[in-house]
């Protein structure tokens, strides 16, 4: 038992918990915002991709990072407009468009990086976010490392999920974006353009998504590489229902994850014997445990994955 | 200009909507080669070269579209009664590693004829294994199945490379995480000597014309496109839905994990974690380009490996990524999708 509390203890693992919660804020905000609209935005995956590698080739040419990630939203903004175009003027499956997207972001992410950056023994780095020294905060003792040590993009998606939470709440624009996904007939009755808000929507979470992504390649870790995202989107998509679709519960979903997953990456190194890869399933089988428990309870948008179109049933 | 629902789809239409979509996303991919600096057509002539310009290359895009058909059916067969099995490669990748726990030790010892279609069947059982829990998750608490069962995948593969890694670990493979090597006489005939063209071809073909029977003519293939085409309605005829979707599931799963199991009997020999580049992911395109159509899927398969196959070939000439292919197949599959569209919509003034 002594290692579970040596662990708990440790400033490192506090620390740990909002640095892996970070992209997975972002993550889940975006495609929380996108189904609260009533659009589920499975290109997720890809657009995370998409935005860990053009903000990283943006720093990497010379950017600085606050322009790296703007670069991320931008991009990942074109390809909402890319689902959107798919899901809401189309009116397609929302399921396959989303594949289809993460399947091109992805290989497209890959493809622009192999072009511009060639093999390379060691992959090319930048001088990533460093951690912002607040005044008093950061030196108190075990607090200050614990909780004040983070890059300033942790503390950007904190304020994120706090403003969304009022945006979606508090606000006619959050009412509009609910009507749309509960009943964009309704909506239009009362002159809201469920097209425009779906668009709006799905713009505004991809270019969230994509700076999620951004964020590993930028304060994370400091190089790009294939594969780098590792179904971070997907657990989001699942953090979303475990959210019961409220930013406030998604920041505390996302918080609750990254701390069973900085637990058992320390778990790792404590216990010997045990198989790595039982370790590294754990945040899998959160995932999927966490929707079986939530699912029934959760109170979903009531047109999620119905397309709109005017004049049609 | 508005959107007008066509009364009928010609045929002219389902059969020209792919060809379409697979010209438009050439195209598309045409113009990253020709932003990356290379001759367009060049590149084109050179990924038919790399495909199909020797006797080689030729039977090897025919090697790769043999797992991309099975997955292909598998999607197929699932998105047709809208179960939504994304998780076609963690599906083979259980496949291959049942094939190849078996197949090295503890059957071994039994003769060529009859190991072989055992250890087919063991590989489809293992792909349906891991398919139903993600639709048993769907049927007893109403999750969505997308994400289980892509999040399945990442479960699967870990695992394998924890067997691989631990009980399967080769002891005579330099300390790399590969499997054990199954038996000699566990490996698939070759359909052509000296290549690495296997009877997994004609497997494949085989069951997409069985997949297209049991679709088209049986009361189990009609009551999986009622379930995928208005479930309520279905119900209300009659069908029971639970147990539809608890057959195409196995079907599904089952074709996956054959993949899997052809790949290891008929091509690499052992299992390791990059098996598969993509092989499940692919087989989603693949369904949607083959319009779900079995037959089509064959069809569907072969351009995804003319692809793959083709542009290894053309990058090492050109000096264009090999993630064209990657990037050309996606595309497809979001232009097939507007394409599809069209054949159910016109643009009307």
């Amino acid at each position: 038992m002594s290692v579970v509390t040596d662990i708990l203890a440790s400033a490192g693992l506090w620390a740990a918990i909002l640095r892996i919660a970070t992209p997975l804020i972002f993550g889940t905000l975006g495609a929380l915002l996108c189904e609260r609209a009533g659009v589920l935005n499975l290109g997720i995956e890809g657009i995370m991709t998409f935005g860990a590698m053009i903000g990283w080739l943006a720093v990497f040419h010379g950017a600085d990072l606050w322009t790296g990630v703007l670069v991320a939203a931008v991009a990942g903004a074109l390809f909402g407009v890319l689902h959107s175009l798919l899901t809401v003027t189309l009116g397609l499956s929302q399921h396959v468009s989303g594949l289809g997207v993460t399947l091109f972001a992805s290989s497209f992410s890959y493809y622009v990086f192999r072009l511009i950056v060639p093999v390379a023994g060691t992959p090319p780095t930048i001088v990533p976010f460093q951690p912002l020294d607040i005044p008093v905060l950061s030196s108190l003792p075990f607090l200050g490392p614990a909780l004040f040590t983070q890059t300033a993009p942790t503390y950007l998606a904190i304020l994120v999920a706090l403003v969304m939470a009022y945006i979606v709440f508090r606000t006619p624009v959050g009412l509009a974006i609910r009507m749309t996904g509960e009943n964009p007939h309704a909506a239009e009755a009362q002159g809201v353009n469920p097209v425009k808000v779906r668009y709006g929507a799905v713009i505004a979470g991809s270019a969230l998504m994509a700076v999620g992504g951004a964020f590993l390649t930028l304060s994370a870790f400091n190089s790009f590489f294939p594969t780098m995202v590792q179904g971070r989107g997907w657990i989001c998509i699942a953090l979303v229902v475990f959210a019961s679709w409220r930013p406030g519960r998604a920041l505390f979903g996302a918080l609750l994850f990254a701390f069973f997953d900085a637990f058992q990456l320390r778990l790792q190194t404590a216990i010997e014997g045990v198989p790595y890869q039982i370790f590294l399933m754990t945040p899998y089988i959160l995932s999927i445990a966490a929707l079986a428990v939530m699912a029934r309870r959760a109170r979903v948008p009531q047109a999620l994955m119905q397309p709109y179109r005017r004049g049609e049933r | 200009m508005r959107l007008e629902r066509r009364e009928n789809r010609p045929l002219y239409l389902l059969v020209g909507a792919p060809i379409a979509a697979i010209i438009a996303a050439l195209i598309l991919a045409g113009i990253l080669i020709a932003i990356a600096g290379a001759p367009v057509l060049e590149a084109y002539k050179r990924i038919l070269i790399g495909a199909f310009g020797s006797r080689l290359s030729a039977t090897e895009t025919l090697t790769r579209a043999t797992p991309l058909m099975l997955t292909g059916l598998a999607a197929a067969v699932a998105f047709r009664a809208r179960l939504w099995n994304i998780g076609a490669e963690g599906q083979f990748y259980l496949g291959a590693i049942a094939v190849a726990a078996f197949g090295s030790k503890l059957l071994a010892g039994l003769p060529g004829p009859v190991l072989i279609p055992m250890l087919l069947v063991i590989g489809a059982l293992a792909g349906m294994v891991l398919i139903l829990v993600p639709l048993w998750l769907r049927l007893k608490f109403s999750v969505d199945e997308v994400v289980t069962s892509l999040l399945m995948n990442f479960i699967a593969v870990l695992f394998v490379s924890m067997l691989i890694d631990g009980v399967l670990k080769d002891p005579l493979a330099f300390g790399w995480p590969q499997s054990q090597p199954v038996a000699d006489h566990a490996m698939l005939p070759k359909l052509i000597a000296r290549s690495r063209l296997h009877i997994g071809l004609a497997i494949a073909v085989v069951l997409a014309v069985v997949v297209w029977l049991i679709q088209s003519r049986t009361v189990f293939g009609m009551q999986s496109r009622a379930a995928g085409l208005n479930p309520q309605g279905a119900v209300f005829a009659g069908v029971p839905l639970g147990r539809t979707l608890v057959k195409v599931a196995c079907l599904s799963g089952g074709l996956a994990g054959l993949a899997g199991a052809i790949e290891v009997m008929g091509v690499k020999g052992y299992v390791t974690t990059d098996l598969s580049p993509g092989f499940g992911y692919a087989g989603i395109v693949v369904a949607m380009l083959a319009n779900l159509n079995p037959i089509g899927v064959v069809f569907a398969a072969l351009f995804t490996a003319i692809m793959f196959v083709g542009a290894d070939g053309m990058s090492r000439s050109l000096g264009i990524p090999t993630y064209i292919a990657d990037v050309t197949v996606a595309l497809s599959l979001l232009t097939m999708l507007v394409a599809l569209f069209f054949t159910q919509y016109r643009i009307r003034r």
